[in-house]
């Protein structure tokens, strides 16, 4: 009797966990577009598996995973920077899944060697100029710190996580201390303190605040192709730059995901995932935000936009990288007064 | 018998008696994560702290001082002057802004960022224009920037002077005539009598009233963080996202909190042996200064402009974002999101609400200073960001969690779940850790209006604490604790960190919605849910207007 006390009450304060038995999928995601739910449903008619949400940002969603411990419902990881799937490695949140299907339509180097996490979609951090300055004016990274760019650089702070992985992977390129002259002499060659979003520098060199931004390609693609025509004729003034073409290549992050360590519902975790490689989910997860399918399939159409920007090469450095040297980063950062 | 006396006199002394004994636990309960935050002093933070020395901790230092002296300093000086006029003044529309005065109130600092950082920006309209307008370039003119210290205190003033404007109208409301009427008769012009009298008398509500915005400013993030300021809110989530180093973010929460600790102290020492009545309660109406037509226009100005920056134009800037481009999925995500934001809201007012009166009560009845202590650090919650009080949530109810499910699994082989971490009841508590400050000060600033011989006599005649609580206090509390559970119900329907981080699965609120658009540079969708919040907040602030009104008239008709 007092056992099934217990268990009424217990499960009358739990009944939000209760509500996620079988035939559901708990997600983790620190994406929150509109067209993820849209891929939700999908997943959801075509195999009756439901998929419960959690969103929040990454770092919150580890530390919450952490301290849930054994205990967690979570099945699935999403991240949508290749630096916050390794934290997710490092802290131990992720077992393995053997998939066929996702070693066959997802290219090696983006997705875990043990299978821990699997990149869905690119995206590249690239320069947004304006038209009255030269072709050649800056064409690399490295460029950055140079003098001719003083007062004319707008980026946002640092506290962002894509200029950290950014300065992460050149770390891993050229070492902590050739990294730090570099980023002191960017910071030297700021038009003003750093602020706002990607979109927010690109308006600010559209109004000639700077020559220059360092915003990642979605962000301009969404303002060429978007509903707001001041953004849409403040974008169409400008051109995009892939730097490092010549050399190493552009620098590109993931957005991927993973399964969960403690998986309650395991198979239906790993159907997702392999659902997530599919053309269909391809077109929702990255091209519906303009970011670069990972599956190379010729019935996926680029949008007019992407197809615009042309082909790109990009670095080889291991995503992994990213998220070991995020905190050196942010040191390097820090010590240059990056705001 | 004797010896039963002295046995009795030995209990008390261990058992101070139930109220004072249930302020205590709940002191405790909503202290836990305060308590956590602080335990981080002792551990090491492997180097960060002195990397944090050397390049950032001046600028979190500064900025915050300087945010927390301007945003004080504007939010006293518009709340005292609006509330001045219109208690003592008359003038055409006085009425009307007596509640419009009200209205930043719904409007969250961080929403008044996205739609003025958004709008006066270089690349924003009004420069734009501007540029057009003159043919300026980027070098031929001055214009305020709007992400600067200077810009988030404006911003932050406008949606807290309410706190300010609150305080002091109440105060000019019981005051202000007589003291006014003693003045004259001395022979002094009305502006030496509002310098003399009028604002001494009214200082320590001022003082009530600026302590709230000081916290809520020092525990902002949004509204700093989208100016570009790095102040000690920000910095610590940057110190544990960015440095990955949770014990370097507690420890700065941890100075924050000694700060605030310290602030509190000092009021009060300063307000020691003072306790301030009404001179009277039943004073009469004060028959209002008509003002000349200058006089009328200043006023109307003065009423006017906090108003229009701080409610109209937000509001206006998203109505249009939503009316010219807006979210395909609103109207489904706003009816969804703004129903959990409601009920969450309200329960967590009424929950505060309750809390706060047995622990004021507590405080009151009882002469342990431990006690009365405690009760009071409950209340500095209020003062830390939501994020840091979410990580002092985390750690003590996960750890109950796992707890839970050990004892279940090993008597009974079955394991209940997350019933702290993964419920609402962690977000519950989030809020009483942060919000139970907001309530508290009402309450007790309401029952500091009721005179100890009120209680005296009761007890005299043998009522024992629950009935003077239920049948003396309550009654005369009513407003002041209505005014509590709405003042953490629009906290709550607001609240940004906390929710974000301890919500349970596929549960939305209003403010985590429009936070993830936001952050994902998607101002344009966020508007309707903006609107929804801005909507959400206007409820509560009509309840209190019409308290405020009601409060005058009772007070005039006594």
């Amino acid at each position: 009797m007092r056992r099934l006390v217990l268990a009424t009450v217990l499960s009358f304060l739990v009944s939000p966990i209760a509500a996620l038995a079988a035939g559901e999928v708990n997600v983790y995601s620190s994406r929150h577009y509109d067209s993820d739910d849209e891929l939700y449903a999908l997943f959801t008619e075509q195999t009756g598996i439901e998929v419960n949400i959690i969103e929040g940002n990454t770092d919150e969603l580890i530390t919450r995973l952490e301290r849930e411990g054994d205990l967690s419902p979570g099945d699935i990881f999403i991240a949508v920077d290749a630096g916050r799937l390794h934290k997710a490695v490092e802290a131990d949140l992720l077992q393995p899944t053997q998939s066929d299907v996702l070693a066959e339509r997802i290219p090696e180097t983006l997705r875990h060697p043990d299978g821990l996490w699997f990149g869905y979609s690119k995206r590249a951090r690239v320069f947004v100029t304006s038209p009255d300055i030269d072709a050649d004016f800056v064409t690399t990274y490295a460029e950055l710190a140079d003098s001719k760019l003083e007062g004319s650089l707008v980026i946002r702070s640092s506290s962002n996580i894509y200029n950290q992985s950014l300065v992460a992977a050149m770390i891993a390129r050229y070492g902590t201390e050739a990294t730090q002259n570099w980023v002191d002499g960017m910071v030297e060659n700021f038009a003003r303190r750093p602020q706002g979003g990607d979109r927010d520098q690109i308006r600010a060199v559209a109004a000639g605040e700077g020559d220059l931004a360092v915003v990642n390609h979605y962000y301009f693609a969404r303002m060429l192709a978007g509903s707001d025509a001041a953004d849409r004729e403040a974008a169409g003034k400008l051109t995009l730059i892939w730097p490092d073409q010549q050399g190493d290549g552009v620098h590109v992050n993931v957005s991927g995901a993973g399964m969960l360590k403690n998986a309650p519902n395991a198979e239906n975790a790993k159907a997702l995932l392999e659902f997530l490689a599919s053309n269909e989910a391809q077109k929702l997860w990255a091209l519906a935000n303009f970011e670069y399918p990972v599956v190379e399939d010729s019935s996926l159409e680029l949008p007019d936009v992407l197809v615009g920007f042309g082909t790109f090469k990009s670095d080889s450095v291991n995503a992994a990288k990213l998220g070991e040297n995020n905190r050196e980063a942010v040191r390097v950062m820090d010590r240059a007064g990056w705001r | 018998m004797t010896q039963s006396l002295a046995m009795r006199r030995r209990l008390a002394k261990l058992w101070p008696g139930v109220w004072p004994a249930t302020c205590f636990a709940v002191s405790a309960i909503v202290a836990i994560p305060l308590l956590t935050v602080l335990a981080s002093v002792f551990q090491s933070s492997d180097g960060e702290w002195s990397h944090l020395a050397e390049t950032r901790l001046g600028d979190y230092v500064r900025n915050t001082l300087w945010l927390a002296v301007l945003v004080v300093s504007i939010t006293l000086v518009v709340g005292t002057a609006t509330a001045w006029l219109i208690e003592t003044c008359d003038f055409p529309g006085r009425k009307t802004f007596r509640w419009m005065l009200l209205l930043p109130l719904a409007v969250p600092a961080y929403l008044s960022a996205y739609a003025y950082t958004d709008l006066l920006q270089f690349s924003g309209p009004v420069q734009t224009s501007l540029r057009e307008a003159f043919g300026w370039g980027r070098r031929d003119y001055w214009f305020p920037e709007v992400r600067s210290v200077g810009g988030a205190a404006v911003i932050l003033a406008l949606s807290l002077f309410p706190y300010v404007y609150v305080a002091a109208r109440t105060a000019f409301a019981e005051h202000a005539a007589s003291a006014m009427e003693v003045g004259r008769t001395l022979g002094r012009g009305p502006w030496r009598c509002f310098l003399t009298v009028a604002l001494p008398l009214a200082r320590p509500a001022l003082a009530a009233g600026g302590a709230l915005v000081l916290m809520e400013t020092l525990a902002d993030f949004g509204a700093a963080d989208y100016c570009a300021v790095d102040t000690f809110a920000t910095g610590i989530y940057r110190t544990w996202r960015g440095l990955e180093s949770p014990v370097a973010a507690a420890q700065l929460s941890a100075v924050l909190l000694g700060a605030v600790s310290l602030l509190v102290l000092v009021d009060l020492l300063a307000r020691r042996r003072r306790r301030f009545h009404g001179v009277s309660r039943a004073s009469r109406p004060m028959r209002k200064v008509r003002l000349g037509w200058r006089g009328a226009t200043a006023a109307i100005v003065v009423c006017g402009l906090p108003v229009v920056l701080g409610f109209v134009l937000p509001a206006l800037i998203f109505g249009h974002m939503a009316w010219t481009a807006g979210d395909a999925r609103a109207r489904e995500v706003v009816l969804d999101f703004g129903f959990n934001t409601l009920w969450l809201a309200a329960a967590s007012g009424v929950i505060a609400g309750g809390l706060a009166l047995l622990v004021a009560f507590g405080r009151r009845v009882s002469k342990s200073r431990t006690v009365r202590s405690a009760g009071r650090f409950a209340g500095l919650g209020y003062a830390l960001p939501g994020t840091v009080v979410a990580i002092g949530v985390l750690v003590p109810l996960g750890w109950l969690d796992h707890a839970v499910n050990d004892a279940t699994r090993s008597l009974f082989d079955w394991r209940p779940g997350l019933i702290f971490t993964g419920s609402v009841l962690a977000v519950m508590l989030a809020y009483q850790t942060r919000f139970l400050g907001v309530a508290l000060g009402m309450v007790e600033s309401g029952m500091t209006r009721i005179r100890r011989n009120v209680d005296d006599a009761a007890r005299s005649l043998g009522t024992s604490g629950g009935r003077l609580l239920v049948r003396i206090h309550l009654p005369l509390l009513r407003g002041s604790l209505l005014a509590a559970m709405l003042l953490v119900f629009v906290d709550v329907a607001k609240e940004l960190p906390a929710t974000l981080m301890l919500r349970p699965f596929d549960f939305e609120t209003l403010a985590v919605r429009v936070y993830q658009l936001a952050s994902d540079e998607r101002l344009e969708e966020a508007s309707l849910g903006a609107l929804a919040i801005i909507g959400v907040g206007l409820l509560p602030v009509i309840v209190l207007s019409g308290l405020l009104e009601s409060r005058r008239r009772s007070q005039t008709h006594a």
